[in-house]
């Protein structure tokens, strides 16, 4: 969440130092440097252990199959041949998707609580947006089989093909259960996340800016365009940040309706796979030693995709924030 | 600038001689006492995942005690939990001193976990192979427990009791066969009206049992599966969705109208779902029930490491999608108490358990598989002496 403080506040962080004579320092601050230092640490250790242990148990396939693995698209357990291409492609475009669709969403519901919503609508409409955020993923997966899935299949789908078929991501047959659907899910599942975020961000842009905008005669959106959306735009890519995270990790309600096939398709009726779902599906299963250490191989890619995005996007955040119309 | 000297300040305003606690006024108490907590849980976690079994009344003990009850634990296949639970839990109300608990996690980490030796017993629904029995600390005996059967699932509206046999089924999974009305489909069903509506496959996304003996079927009816995609728990599947656990197939399929899957019968039974009659190597169109079950296993010889395949069965009413399942127990025990407890838990299992298998859609062991057992169990040890006494 820095990337929001720093960039709307001054920097309030780094260590005040204090006036005091070293004979007259507080025991209690130096108790309390030590046990933070040490959670930090605890962070930091975690991590590495992890990346450590993943790597150890993910040696014989890294050995194995080297680059190939990341270039392969075969997934077959019966003669020990395994490529993680189809599961990358899956986990970095449903994400993706589903954040093309929840952003727009997430924050035109943001600004409609923070700007617009009279009061009486904001705390229900509010309350209901966190209550979406509550709901356990297993349920989102149930709920997708027996209503989403149906709907996309029968009505969405179709409609998507009949307007948009001549592009190749329309074409192909539908099951309901595809890359698309597991995408809209995603996008359910990610948009409290990002109204929640985008709100504060909102919220903690003085009025000024918006009442300068209105001096000058602007509408309401003109205001908001002007006024609020450049300032807000470093937080907002943070909070999209956010929103990504929860996405690539997600398992269980994508698992459910994103058709569980290991197969690179233009068509986004097509079912897919993601990294996730693949090491949540199989490797409880998995006896022999290759196949786990080759669904240990995926849990690491899948840590390094995660880091890889968030670096781009810490890096979009830099450049939001450094172009004008953020802080400069 | 410190006021040290607290002499010229009165009452209320004088500051205090700093004790403990006012020092640590600047560490919030909402930060210090709930990490307090979560280390002492930690640091109380260590000591009980150490093996401190501490029971009410009872001080912590590692080993079973010479009088007493015994606790045993043991984890692997989903697909005979129901059974298992069910035994395990009629078995306590006979023997109140003897506990079982199973933890249903897949055959793979029950493999894993007995080879490991973190458990009693292990269960699998695939045999385990040579590799896998290599790197056991002892020599394990597999033992059939109980016959399970895979039922195919369709979903037509309209359609029922639909008739397949081995070499469509594998076509039909191999996406060679697409739409219901196909011709091969119409010569096996002449008096059934299939509608021009596309197949969609649905497998088991997830590595299991029930993926095993389903392959093991296809493989053995059609010489092409076993060629282009094989037999084993997560096979590459040519085409179709996948869906996680049998109650993902199960959910796949009442929605999706045209689709077929495989799960376990007890699945399709109380989900209501249409099931197809199979065609056996007799030549017969059969449901899976406790009789074609039975009678899958019925002509059976099991070998020395008492494991067998019982798909595509040749006797008359046989079921060809069959299955037994096994429990993986060490031949020499680690600990006497124990072992002899999941002894004549077994033996028990085998004689008076066999009769709850019928309301759980399970069928009871053939009479020849049963005396095997029974000799397997007998020649069960510690230390050299014979567990099971007095059977």
């Amino acid at each position: 969440m820095t990337a929001l403080s720093t960039e709307l506040h001054p920097p309030s962080e780094g260590p005040l130092v204090s006036t005091r004579a070293p004979s007259q320092v507080n025991w209690g601050d130096r108790v309390f440097k030590v046990t933070t230092a040490g959670f930090a640490v605890l962070i930091i250790v975690t991590i590495v252990a992890m990346v450590l242990q993943m790597s150890v148990s993910a040696k014989l396939s890294l050995r194995e199959f080297g680059w190939g693995f990341l270039t392969s698209t075969d997934w077959n357990p019966v003669i020990g041949s395994f490529g993680a291409l189809p599961f990358i492609y899956g986990t970095v475009v449903s994400s993706l998707l589903a954040l093309a669709i929840a952003v727009p969403v997430s924050i035109g519901v943001a600004l409609y609580l923070s700007e617009m919503a009279p009061e009486a609508v904001r705390g229900p409409l509010a309350f209901s947006v966190e209550l979406l955020a509550a709901v356990p993923s297993v349920v989102y997966g149930l709920w997708g089989i027996f209503a989403l899935a149906p709907l996309m299949r029968d009505h969405v789908e179709p409609a998507l093909r009949a307007v948009f078929g001549f592009l190749p991501f329309f074409q192909g047959p539908n099951q309901g259960f595809g890359l698309l659907t597991g995408s809209v899910v995603l996008a359910i599942m990610i948009t409290p996340t990002i109204t929640s975020v985008s709100r504060e961000v909102f919220r903690a842009i003085p009025r000024t800016f918006r009442e300068a905008a209105l001096a000058l005669g602007a509408t309401r959106w003109e205001s908001i365009r002007t006024g609020v959306l450049p300032i807000a735009r470093p937080g907002l890519v943070g909070a999209a940040i956010l929103g990504l995270g929860r996405a690539l990790g997600e398992t269980m309600a994508v698992t459910m309706l994103i058709g569980n096939r290991p197969e690179i398709s233009a068509s986004l009726f097509a079912p897919s796979y993601t990294m996730a779902s693949v090491i949540a599906n199989e490797f409880t299963e998995a006896t022999e030693d290759l196949y786990l250490a080759a669904l240990a191989e995926i849990g690491l890619l899948l840590f390094a995709v995660t880091i890889l995005l968030n670096l781009v996007a810490r890096l979009l955040v830099w450049r939001v924030s450094a172009s004008p119309g953020g802080r400069s | 600038m410190n006021v040290r000297n607290s002499s010229t300040l009165s009452g209320a305003a004088r500051p205090r001689a700093p004790g403990l606690f006012h020092s640590l006024g600047a560490f919030p108490l909402a930060v210090l006492v709930p990490s307090m907590l979560v280390l002492g849980l930690m640091v109380l976690g260590v000591l009980g995942l150490s093996g401190c079994e501490a029971r009410k009344g009872r001080p912590a003990m590692e080993k079973t005690p010479a009088t007493g009850s015994v606790a045993l634990n043991g984890a692997g296949a989903t697909f005979p939990f129901p059974l298992y639970s069910k035994w395990m839990s009629e078995y306590n109300k006979i023997n109140p001193d003897v506990r079982i608990n199973y933890q249903s996690i897949g055959s793979g980490g029950g493999i894993r976990q007995v080879t490991a030796g973190t458990v009693d017993f292990g269960a699998s629904d695939a045999p385990m192979d040579a590799d896998s029995l290599a790197k056991a600390g002892g020599a394990i005996e597999q033992i059939p427990t109980t016959l399970g059967a895979v039922a195919v699932s369709y979903n037509l509206p309209g359609v029922e009791k639909l008739k397949l046999d081995g070499e469509t089924l594998s076509q039909i999974f191999h996406g060679k066969i697409v739409r219901w009305n196909d011709a091969k489909l119409a010569s096996i069903n002449p008096d059934l009206k299939l509608p021009d509506q596309g197949i969609t496959v649905i497998y088991r996304s997830d590595g299991s049992g029930t993926t095993s003996v389903f392959t093991d079927y296809l493989g053995a009816v059609s010489s092409v599966w076993k060629a282009e995609v094989g037999v084993g728990k997560s096979v590459r599947w040519p085409v179709g969705l996948g869906a996680k656990g049998n109650e993902g197939v199960t959910g796949q399929l009442k929605v999706s109208p045209g689709a077929i899957g495989y799960i376990e019968i007890a699945y399709a039974l109380q989900n209501h779902l249409q099931i197809a009659a199979i065609k056996n190597q007799a030549g017969e169109f059969v449901i899976p029930d406790v009789a074609s079950v039975t009678a899958a296993a019925a002509e059976v010889t099991l070998p020395d490491s008492m494991t067998a395949s019982i798909v595509n069965a040749a006797g008359p009413g046989a079921y060809p999608i069959s299955s037994f399942t096994y429990l993986l127990v060490y031949r020499e025990a680690k600990d006497r108490r124990k072992g002899e407890a999941l002894a004549r838990f077994l033996w028990w299992a085998l004689h008076d358990g066999q009769k709850f298998s019928g309301d759980l859609h399970y069928a009871p062991l053939p009479a020849a598989v049963t005396a095997k057992v029974e000799a397997r169990l007998r020649a069960l040890t510690f230390g050299g002496k014979i567990l099971l006494t007095g059977t």
